[in-house]
């Protein structure tokens, strides 16, 4: 009697064994290696440094190992583990200007200066499983591949910049006096939230929930009429100003993907009709994430543009309380714990009512035949 | 509470807890969290914000309490961590077995012995005292989402103590259903003022809150709120005159322990479906067993 809640401590360490060896696997196979991972795995590495919001390859990799492949367990890892690290400073805004670019193409030019640039993408591939990779793994092509180093990269100017100078699109420049902005893992989630929060609630968003939302956006909730102004990947310098020197030195640098979405918007009696935009900025390469943030940012500028409120993808406090994986899935998962006391409170009350519901239709009947 | 230093006591079994912290948060991050309960405990019942951390364990399991309880939490302290009432259910027993790891205090099954009771969905059925800390895990902490889900909105109805919402709710579940149709997370009215969700407990143990020796604090990690109830607080489950506030009652006797004055659990016991039950507060009902088995020599022990 009294089984079913004893021996907990048991069957958790029995569970953590059963746990080690499924992760394991069939041990006739070699053991993945956290080296490979972060190689060879490296857009599942991206997102779960992305959502995890720690830029760590090694420690990315390692989670996916962990989680044996699950990427929102792996990211919620890294999250925990985040949340131990010393805060040690902030680093100066990173300039994606400067950036040494892998990727960078326009949707909205044909050509533009610093010119458009492939890089690797799945994006012209057809998708035909590749059995050459089943049978003997990696043919010679993709071992021989001589990367053609761009002569001396010139600075590209970011695409909005030229719409910029015309004055067709919104000035995004940072006033002297404006706010420092809140750092979401140091300061609670609070309404109305500003820009600055939105986009950090964004960058660690889950893809898929931004995916979805984003894609609601494009289907008519919220029109928003997006184009790819520019989405480029590739690497950026990290600058730190330390106490001691007091100017800023470089301290590493890092993949990012970003995303300018361009939008139109109609003006008001203030404003002419210009463009406006929507912001996406993602470690590694996530093009789909940072295309995804950027139309659901710019889906939340609706109350700061006057634009009427219709559709959930453009209520602020909707989308920032639910767009956070590692929170989405533990409570959803915690449906699996033990419910019995308030289960048992309400099965007595179900009780109760069926029992009064009978009772009144017994009485009716009664009165019925009394009639 | 005395000050963690932040040497690791127990080197037993704690290998993962290398290189962590005393109880797993660094001290700034305790300090946040103190300074927001000492702002809870000065306003009674009010929601205080505060920026919860990602805890090893998901949200939705804890991570309020938990963060609570580690902000708290020293050397000299004995902790009891139930789950519906239980010491023994495997979320229970894995947050018991998080803070032994991480702090190496003291942990125990009885009541009586603990400084600090961490809880889900229960308020124990020994009476607390005012050398003890209930810490509460608190899946939702605002006992209006359900009628207006947007936290602003909410944070203004608290302000203008406005809470003719719920009051409505309830009305019309009279007019329903001939009574009020909340059996757990009740809503209650701390000291006269702010209207407070009391987790998911049953109703049963609503009144258990009024006028507590201990000191009641309610941590929601994901939702990133604090709320507290200061010992000796009257705390009001709502009613209404003529529909007095009233907990559930059963026809049976605890199973095991034969009290008639504990919350009961059922459980399924055949393919027949038939039933038992038996006391959901596994440590009073052990502890009312071993009484009987002093007194009766022949009493079962389990």
């Amino acid at each position: 009697m009294y089984v079913a809640v004893k021996g907990g401590e048991r069957a958790i360490e029995a569970s953590w064994r059963l746990l080690d060896k499924a992760r394991r696997g069939d041990t006739q196979f070699a053991e993945l290696s956290v080296a490979q991972i972060r190689t060879q795995l490296r857009l599942a590495v991206a997102r779960v440094m992305t959502e995890g919001s720690v830029y760590d390859e090694e420690l990315a990799a390692l989670a996916i190992k962990q989680a044996a492949g699950d990427l929102v367990e792996a990211i919620f890892l890294l999250r925990a583990y985040r949340t131990t690290l010393p805060r040690f400073g902030y680093t100066q805004p990173v300039d994606t200007e400067d950036m040494r670019i892998e990727r960078r193409i326009s949707a909205t030019f044909k050509d533009v200066p610093g010119g458009q640039m492939l890089g690797a993408t799945y994006d012209y591939t057809q998708r035909l499983l590749d059995f050459t990779l089943l049978a003997q793994g990696d043919g010679e092509s993709a071992l021989n591949v001589k990367r053609t180093e761009p002569a001396a990269q010139d600075a590209m100017p970011r695409v909005v910049s030229l719409l910029d100078k015309e004055g067709l699109i919104e000035q995004e420049r940072v006033s002297e006096d404006a706010p420092e902005p809140g750092d979401l893992s140091r300061e609670p989630l609070s309404f109305p939230a500003s820009r600055a929060t939105r986009l950090q609630n964004l960058a660690r968003g889950d893809e898929g929930f931004l995916l979805a939302m984003g894609y609601a956006t494009q289907r008519g909730y919220a029109h928003s009429h997006p184009f790819a102004g520019e989405i480029r990947f590739g690497t950026v310098a990290v600058e730190m100003e330390l106490d001691e020197l007091g100017v800023a030195v470089e301290i590493g640098e890092i993949d990012v993907t970003e995303c300018q979405m361009i939008n139109q918007f109609a003006g008001s009696s203030e404003v002419p009709p210009t463009f406006t935009q929507g912001y996406g900025l993602a470690f590694g390469h996530s093009e789909r994430k940072a295309m995804a943030m950027a139309l659901v940012d710019r889906a939340l500028r609706a109350e700061e543009l006057g634009e009427t409120i219709g559709s959930p993808t453009q209520d602020v406090e909707f989308m920032l309380s639910h767009s956070d994986n590692v929170e989405a899935s533990g409570f959803v998962q915690h449906l699996k714990l033990p419910h019995y006391v308030d289960f048992q409170s309400e099965l007595e009350l179900v009780r109760r009512l069926r029992a009064k519901h009978a009772a009144r239709d017994d009485d009716n009947d009664q009165q019925e035949q009394a009639a | 509470m005395n000050v963690p230093d932040t040497t690791m006591q127990t080197a037993a079994h704690d290998s993962a807890a290398e290189g962590y912290n005393f109880a797993y948060l660094d001290e700034q991050t305790k300090r946040m969290i103190r300074r927001a309960l000492l702002k809870a405990v000065a306003v009674p019942g009010y929601q205080v914000p505060f920026a919860s951390r990602e805890m090893p364990l998901p949200y939705g399991w804890g991570t309020g309490g938990i963060q609570v309880t580690a902000s708290i939490i020293g050397r000299d302290d004995t902790l009891k961590v139930i789950d519906q009432g239980s010491d023994e259910t495997t979320n229970a027993v894995n947050i018991r077995r998080f803070f032994a790891r991480t702090t190496g205090v003291n942990t125990t099954r009885k009541t009586s012995e603990a400084t600090i009771v961490q809880t889900r969905h229960r308020i124990p059925e020994t009476p607390l005292t005012d050398k003890q800390i209930l810490v509460y895990q608190v899946p939702m902490p605002e006992p209006l989402y359900r009628l207006e889900p947007r936290t602003a909105e909410c944070k203004k109805l608290h302000a203008l103590a406005d809470y003719g919402l719920i009051s409505v709710k309830l009305y019309e579940d009279i007019v329903h259903h001939g009574s009020i149709a909340t059996t757990y997370d009740y809503p209650v009215i701390v000291n006269g003022r702010y209207l407070a969700s009391p987790s998911p407990i049953p109703k049963y143990d609503n009144p258990k809150m009024h006028m507590n020796p201990a000191l009641q604090l309610f941590g929601a990690g994901r939702e990133q709120r604090i709320h507290a109830i200061p010992p000796f607080t009257p705390v009001k489950s709502l009613d209404f005159d003529d529909h007095p506030f009233e907990v559930q009652r059963w026809d049976h006797a605890c199973a095991l322990c034969g009290s008639t004055d504990s919350f009961l659990d059922e459980m399924i016991v055949d393919d027949a479906g038939k039933r038992m039950f038996v006391c959901s507060d596994s440590d009073y009902c052990h502890d009312r067993r071993e009484q009987q088995g002093t007194e009766n020599s022949e009493g079962e022990s389990a």
